[in-house]
């Protein structure tokens, strides 16, 4: 299996998961690079990607897995491929796969918080994320559950950001359970509504093993 | 972005159809062009990304190294309160710049329902939307598209019409724009001197009159304006641009594929199609052009299904090699060919057959009536037995899913001929019972009618469209004559249909009501989100007009038309005539077989069809 590290950011973000597989589909047709297709039916490009990205969150580190045929070398796959993608999408590296998206523990993400009407709390909120505990109201399949979302983030920074911004930066677990950015946004909702920004810009900036190695 | 349309964009349904960046759009520094051409298309993004026109003509411009020319399609409604609400006004994908800036702004108006949706876009622009309430040159708002060949009801509204096919006649226009703004010409030169471009309407020049019973009188020719402005048309197709380059949307559309155009016009001669006569006469591409464009535009998109797309599709010549020439370059690559619109005979079949080897998706024939005799009257020439014949190698070929249309309210259509579509379809029926290759998978037939829309420019642009409450009365006997629990019946509503009879055959004064629809809510008609027959009927009435006027009179045989200050080639008399052979219930045989002399041979500049 060959994979890619791409960005999706500025218009891209607004891509969803889905068209941005229909989109990746053909980015490789306009490549010409072969690459390996599901058996079956039906069969269509294998494409698996690391961890949907929600619509409206930028990424300099997505992930995604094919199967390079017919001969082509890894190097010359960034380079065939940019040249067919839209605006905002680049890819960044491409090489064999050696390791397993399972092995994925943490992401780190950079929040942007816009206050409109008031001066940025950036006291009032770090005092927030250094409780104790962050309980928070979950929604779940089966009702809402309440969890504790500092066991799932890897540390929680706040400084002030350009144009009056905050800006935070986070360690989130990345699966079992993820914990989304939004999530630690709506801490602030619910425990402290006062504090809560006019809108919120989400980036997804690494990806980490479980020894905060970057996963590649 | 601006931080304004980002936040936006976070909160709106489908936020790709609003950003712009897709693969191939064109962007150039405005600095460095002579205009700024905003191409309006007056639906969504999915409807407008889909137009195969739209495609042309944003590449067709930009190919002028001096025009910038961008996209800008009508907002969904969350959009729209969205813009309004933040006092963003409307932008162009490409850039984000809004749109009222902009040297020209050209709306492509393929159907009326769509007409709220211009006024729409104006306002949000910031753009008055009365053309005498904009004073300076730009931004010159002009429309172009199937509708205009009747552009009465939008005359108010827009300060020229490009009637016909826009390839160069657009290329016309803005070069005498960009002369104008060069030599800061007033609004007023601008449109006297472009009405003397072929095909170029000028609707201040042209006044109309009109009798006490409402009909029109005469039009006052202005400042020696041509008294009939007559259609463009490209007559050698292969010789003007093709999108080879399309723009492929980053997000799903509603025709998501590349759409290969063979031909334009048609030699069928439906009495009751407005296509088969604003089209005329039949163009063709050459089948190599064909073929290579078709490699170019698959591998240039990315695309990994292909359509052909016509009037008739089985009628081009040629189409057995065009097809083995696609399918050969098509299979080993996993790219899907498909075609629509395609005869109930057995050329069509066979070619099906061929074409769609794996995915048997469902059947569409539209046969419109039910009985021969009508289906005479209307010039529709297939026969029950190729019908059937057809059917049968559907069944046989494992299909299970066809769908029927019809059309109701047809004239001279009795109860016998809305009898005879329950009658087709259950012949249908037994023809899959005896020839189902896979009985025990069942069939569903799907009968569907919608109501008859006389059009302007085609033989039936002097009859009454039957009532709704006739049209209901149709639909009831319909559906209790269809018996078989197989076959499902769905009819289209009647009232959006009356409403576009009113407009399509409408005159100036029908400005006053869409306007008055428009201040009232009104856009994005043609979805049935928005669409209220209500606001419609309030709207007319407040203008003091009555819509059975346009749309339920028969019209009187030398009764002066809104539209006969437009020719599409096709003669008036000739109409007639074939109005008169559709009483008499004659068919009128296709151009390959006899010329009927209709006067669209003109507009060729070696004045013969092909054929
Ligand atoms: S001039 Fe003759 S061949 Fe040409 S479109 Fe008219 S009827 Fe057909």
């Amino acid at each position: 299996m060959s994979r890619i590290l791409f960005k999706k950011e500025g218009r891209a973000k607004f891509i969803s998961h889905l068209d941005l597989m229909r989109t990746m589909q053909r980015v490789f047709i306009r490549s010409g690079l072969a690459i390996r297709h599901t058996e079956g039916f039906n069969p269509h490009p294998y494409m698996n990607f690391a961890m949907p990205l929600s619509v409206g969150t930028e990424s300099v580190c997505e992930l995604m897995d094919f199967g390079l045929l017919g001969g082509a070398e890894p190097e010359e796959v960034p380079a065939r491929l940019n040249a067919g993608c839209p605006q905002g999408i680049e890819i960044l590296d491409c090489y064999e796969e050696k390791r397993k998206f399972k092995d994925i523990k943490w992401l780190d993400i950079e929040a942007r918080l816009f206050y409109d009407y008031r001066a940025c709390p950036l006291e009032a909120l770090r005092e927030l994320y250094s409780r104790e505990q962050l309980i928070i109201e979950k929604r779940t399949k089966r009702g809402s559950a309440e969890v504790d979302i500092l066991p799932l983030t890897g540390g929680i920074e706040i400084e002030p950001g350009e144009d009056g911004q905050l800006l935070m930066r986070s360690r989130l677990s990345a699966q079992d359970p993820a914990l989304s950015p939004a999530q630690l946004i709506s801490a602030i909702d619910q425990l402290a509504p006062e504090l809560s920004p006019d809108f919120t810009a989400f980036r997804r900036v690494e990806v980490r093993d479980s020894d905060l190695h970057p996963f590649r | 972005m601006t931080p304004k349309l980002e936040r936006i964009l976070t909160r709106v349904q489908k936020p790709a159809r609003y950003t712009g960046g897709e693969y191939n759009e064109i962007v150039k520094d405005p600095e460095k062009v002579d205009l700024r051409v905003a191409f309006c298309f007056p639906d969504t993004y999915e409807i407008g990304m889909s137009n195969l026109g739209l495609q042309i003509l944003y590449g067709a411009m930009n190919e002028d190294p001096g025009i910038w020319c961008e996209r800008c399609f009508a907002p969904w409604g969350d959009m729209e309160e969205e813009l309004r609400r933040e006092k963003l006004p409307l932008y162009a994908l490409e850039s984000g710049d809004p749109i009222g800036d902009f040297d020209a702004i050209a709306f492509s108006l393929g159907y009326e329902m769509a007409y709220t949706s211009v006024l729409n876009m104006l306002d949000l622009a910031g753009v008055p939307v009365r053309s005498a309430d904009r004073e300076s040159l730009t931004p010159l708002v002009f429309a172009g598209g199937t509708s205009c060949i009747n552009p009465e009801p939008m005359a108010d509204f827009i300060d020229l019409f490009a009637i016909g096919e826009g390839e160069k006649l657009d290329m016309e226009i803005l070069e005498l724009l960009k002369k104008a703004k060069r030599e800061g010409w007033p609004k007023s030169r601008f449109l006297r001197a472009a009405a003397d471009i072929p095909g170029v309407y000028v609707p201040s020049l042209y006044e109309p009159e009109y009798n006490d019973d409402g009909t029109l009188r005469r039009v006052n020719v202005l400042d020696g304006a041509p008294e009939t402005v007559t259609k463009r048309i490209v007559e050698d197709l292969d010789s003007v641009y093709y999108p080879t380059h399309a723009i492929v949307p980053s997000t799903e559309i509603v025709h998501d594929r590349v759409v290969l155009e063979l031909f334009r016009g048609c030699v069928r001669g439906c009495r009751f199609c407005q296509a088969g006569f604003a089209y005329r006469p039949v163009r063709r591409h050459s089948t190599e052009f064909l073929l290579e464009k078709a490699k170019e535009a698959l591998s240039g998109s990315g695309y990994e299904e292909i359509t052909l797309s016509s009037l008739s599709t089985s009628d081009f010549k040629g189409l057995s090699e065009l097809t083995d020439g696609l399918l050969e370059w098509c299979e080993p690559r996993k790219i899907s060919l498909s075609l629509p619109s395609l005869r109930a005979d057995n050329f069509s079949m066979g070619l099906m057959e061929r074409v769609q080897k794996v995915r048997k998706s469902g059947l569409t024939f539209a046969p419109e009536a039910g009985s021969q005799r009508l289906r005479d009257v209307i010039n529709k020439n297939v026969t029950e037995e190729a019908l059937l014949n057809s059917c049968r190698i559907a069944f046989e070929g494992g299909w299970s899913t066809l769908k029927l249309y019809f059309m109701l309210g047809l004239p001279t259509e009795t109860d016998e001929d809305v009898l005879a579509i329950a009658e087709l379809a259950e012949k249908v029926l037994s023809c899959w019972r005896q020839n189902a290759v896979n009985r025990a998978r069942g069939v569903k037939i799907t009968v569907s009618t919608s109501m008859f829309v006389p059009k302007p420019h085609t033989p039936f642009e002097w009859e009454a469209q039957v009532s709704v409450e006739e049209y209901l009365r149709r639909v009831k006997l319909l559906r209790e004559a269809i018996k078989s629990r197989a076959i499902t019946y769905n009819w289209h509503a009647p009232d959006v249909s009356l409403i576009e009879a009113a407009l399509s055959r409408g005159d100036r004064r029908l400005g006053a009501v869409i306007e008055n629809v428009w201040r009232d809510g009104g856009r994005l008609d043609s979805w049935s989100d928005y669409f209220s027959f209500e606001r419609w009927m309030n709207a007319f009435e407040k203008a003091g007009l009555d819509p059975d006027f346009y749309a339920a009179r028969v019209r009187g045989e030398d009764e002066l038309f809104p539209w006969d200050v437009i020719s599409v080639g096709v003669r008036k008399s000739y109409l007639a005539r074939e109005r008169k052979a559709a009483y008499e219930g004659k068919i009128t045989p296709d151009c390959r077989v006899k010329c009927m002399g209709c006067g669209a041979n003109c507009l060729l500049e070696r004045r013969a069809c092909d054929e």
